[in-house]
């Protein structure tokens, strides 16, 4: 029989859950845009459970993760930092990896993984540069879907720097480059440079090793996948399942205590 | 229950209270009382009998009693940036007359509580007790406090005193500043400055003393970019120790008293020493006490080293935990499962966040680079020359790196603990090269979090907590990798 674990990864901005089976099988998935405080980790719950046809019962193990992880206290039989589940679910997907750069809604992380075990890290100060939420102001001011920011990047001509690091500094500079009528598209690129350069800088600290794998939401502005991977001089990989990467770790990681759990038995 | 606390802890207490009370003596009696740098040589004012306070100390004690945050928007409120050291803007605003104050009602001259305030009651067993009304836990009134306020002492100081009314609101209103010595030291009449321990000492102290009109003593210690202090550097000591004496002389109106002064250097080597070897009782596995104990007690190597009283009190806490590792009982409150360097200075006002994750984890502070950074010892004056030369700011990162990593190697730690401390750019600015070295040389992982010795503003604790769990989960990895 079958042995059924859940990921549970409540961010600061989307609840994210992933079924594994047998700590191999992606059962079932869900995705939820609100995250710690709100009603979304109940509903990324429901919404797995729903999809793969099971209960609560019929989990194994669950694992909490993420900003909000000590929420799920009750519900989940433990918890673990999203920096170590972000590490597992990036060597699943990736087995060569050995930096693993993850933008969040308001941290970034990156870290050493070695064997796939994550062995070191460095996150961003208490400054929101350079997060999700830096894009999603950016977004908001100029008036496009965050969504879209990759491919308007894209089609930029011209190079404008964001040279800010702050988010309330880069926003006003993006609405003096917009009263100047620069290009939306050209700003955009601008923002996605500034990101990298910030996180470049982060991941110096703890050395750059191939394989780069990036996971989190913002792994899929493939704008900043590129400025990151110019910064870095390092080809930078990504998965469909970015987004996931985190429930996906603490599903993994949740199979693995289950298995220890019931070693002898 | 009350924490049992050992005759050496007891002891050392004392020694603090005491070096406090002789102060405000001294000020009552007329005497002068000085305001001094950490690091600035205390043998050169204890030759003279003077009495010193240490703004660095004072305002460690206002930030772990929850006053930084007032004081520091005070000084910011004087004009002083933000960006400035939190120690800095307290002393500052303090300097200024500023003073964390208690809520009162000036017509009935009684306070007004904060219904925020105070711990959960407990019932006989300890339980904690609810309030069928809100469901919420009831607060002990014993333990509620009045809000807090700032006030002035120098607008206290002019308020009129005609009518019995007027005396009794003013009596009340100095009452009212809040009743620990750290808020209660007399206003300095001179101040030592010495620039070793910190970069930004130079100008605090250049303020107060604009401030206030007074005296300004310096010692200028520049950074050193080797880890020999060359003949040359204890020569420029050497003769600004002499200049100093001069100053103090002039000052005192007294001669300079040979005997006194190597008295008083014996008595610091001897406090030193002692400390140092309290020190080294964190290398034992587990340790009988914490880190953070040690921060603790560093009001007495700091405020008293060249006391004998202070000598005699970390030879007495000495014994307390040579008895304790032969007993093997450990102040720590939970088992030791991971061993960690904090470094940096504690964030003060944060102190029982700071804790909670780690006793969660089972993670003991067995070592600090801040607190042996106290430890000197020497043997003449050129020796003293070069034992001043070294603190944490004036030295090499080849000479920081070497510390630390020799205290992380004798302490046997899994882990390092960085704190990225706002108010210290010079100390935090090399920390990120030593995190990679630490991890190189000693196969350590290292977690970093953003705070501020005693600014409370400058700290998020589920940034904090999310980084130690990392670092927990890191330090398993590690341990597991090494089990095979």
């Amino acid at each position: 029989m079958s042995i059924y674990t859940l990921g549970i990864d409540i961010g600061s901005t989307a609840s994210k859950c992933i079924m594994l089976s047998d700590g191999k099988e992606i059962v079932a998935k869900s995705l939820i845009d609100v995250g710690a405080g709100t009603s979304g980790p109940q509903r990324a719950i429901d919404q797995v459970l729903e999809e793969a046809g099971k209960t609560r019962e019929d989990m194994s193990f669950i694992l909490a993760t993420g900003y909000g992880r000590n929420s799920l206290e009750e519900f989940a039989d433990d918890q673990m930092s999203e920096l170590s589940c972000h590490a597992k679910g990036a060597a699943f997907l990736f087995p060569e990896v050995r930096t693993v750069i993850d933008i969040g809604g308001q941290d970034v992380k990156v870290m050493r993984v070695e064997n796939g075990i994550m062995t070191n890290f460095q996150m961003n100060d208490k400054c929101a540069a350079g997060t999700g939420r830096f894009l999603d102001v950016m977004a908001r001011v100029l008036e496009v879907d965050v969504e879209d920011l990759g491919a308007l990047g894209a089609q930029s001509t011209k190079y404008v720097g964001i040279s800010s690091t702050c988010t309330v500094f880069a926003e006003s500079e993006v609405i003096s480059q917009l009263s100047k009528g620069t290009d939306k598209r050209d700003i955009i690129n601008g923002i996605h440079q500034s990101v990298a350069g910030r996180v470049a800088g982060l991941a110096h600290r703890i050395g750059i090793q191939d394989q780069v794998v990036m996971t989190g939401g913002v792994a899929q502005n493939t704008g900043v996948v590129g400025a990151l991977q110019n910064a870095l001089g390092h080809e930078v990989h990504t998965s469909p399942l970015t987004q996931y990467n985190g429930a996906l770790g603490a599903a993994l990681f949740a199979y693995q205590k289950y298995k220890k759990a019931h070693k002898d038995k | 229950m009350a924490k049992e606390v050992s005759p050496g802890v007891k002891a050392l207490r004392k020694v603090v209270d005491d070096v406090h009370a002789d102060a405000r003596q001294a000020a009552k009696e007329g005497k002068l009382v000085g305001w001094s740098s950490s690091k600035f040589p205390c043998e050169l004012a204890a030759a003279f009998d003077l009495n010193v306070m240490y703004p660095e100390n004072q305002a460690a004690g206002i930030a772990a009693n929850r006053d930084g945050e007032i004081m520091c928007q005070a000084a910011e409120d004087l004009g002083f940036d933000n960006d400035i050291c939190g120690y800095a803007r307290i002393s500052l605003a303090y300097a200024a007359g500023k003073r964390a104050s208690r809520k009162f009602d000036p017509e009935t001259l009684e306070y007004v509580i904060n219904p925020n305030s105070g711990r959960p009651l407990k019932d006989e067993n300890g339980k904690v007790v609810i309030d069928p009304e809100t469901g919420k836990p009831k607060k002990d009134p014993k333990t509620m406090q009045p809000y807090t306020v700032l006030d002035d002492i120098y607008e206290i100081e002019a308020l009129p005193e005609t009518t019995e009314k007027e005396i009794a609101y003013k009596n009340f209103r100095r009452e009212a500043i809040k009743p620990y010595r750290q808020m209660r030291i007399p206003q300095p009449d001179f101040v030592l400055c010495c620039n070793n321990i910190c970069n930004c000492m130079t100008k605090w102290y250049e303020n107060i003393a604009r401030m206030r009109n007074i005296p300004l003593i310096m010692i200028d210690i520049p950074y050193n970019n080797t880890v020999e202090v060359h003949d040359t550097n204890v020569a420029y000591v050497r003769a600004q120790f002499d200049q100093a004496i001069h100053q103090l002389e002039e000052l005192t109106g007294k001669k300079f008293d040979e005997e006194k002064f190597n008295q008083a250097c014996k008595n610091a080597n001897r406090t030193a020493s002692a400390w140092l070897r309290v020190c080294d009782y964190l290398q034992y596995k587990p340790a009988p006490y914490s880190g953070f104990d040690l921060f603790n007690h560093m009001a007495d190597i700091v405020t008293a080293r060249a006391y004998p009283q202070a000598a005699e009190a970390f030879e007495l806490l000495e014994k307390d935990l040579e008895q304790a590792i032969k007993e093997g009982t450990t102040t720590t409150p939970f088992p030791e499962k991971y061993r960690v360097m904090f470094e940096g200075i504690p964030c003060w006002p944060k102190l029982p966040n700071l804790f909670k994750p780690l006793k969660e984890h089972g993670v003991n502070v067995t070592a600090v680079v801040y607190a042996p950074a106290f430890g000197f010892v020497y043997d003449d004056l050129d020796g003293m020359a070069r034992a001043y030369y070294k603190a944490p700011n004036s030295v090499c990162i080849e000479q920081g790196v070497d510390w630390r990593e020799g205290i992380c190697r004798d302490n046997k730690v899994d882990g390092v603990l960085v704190h990225y401390n706002r108010s210290c750019k010079p100390w935090s600015g090399y920390m990120a090269e030593m995190q990679r070295r630490f991890t190189a040389d000693l196969g350590v992982p290292c977690a970093g979090f953003d705070g501020d010795q005693a600014d409370p503003r400058n700290f998020n604790e589920a940034q904090y907590e999310t980084r130690v769990q990392g670092l927990v989960e890191a330090m398993e990895a590690n341990a597991e990798k090494k089990e095979g």
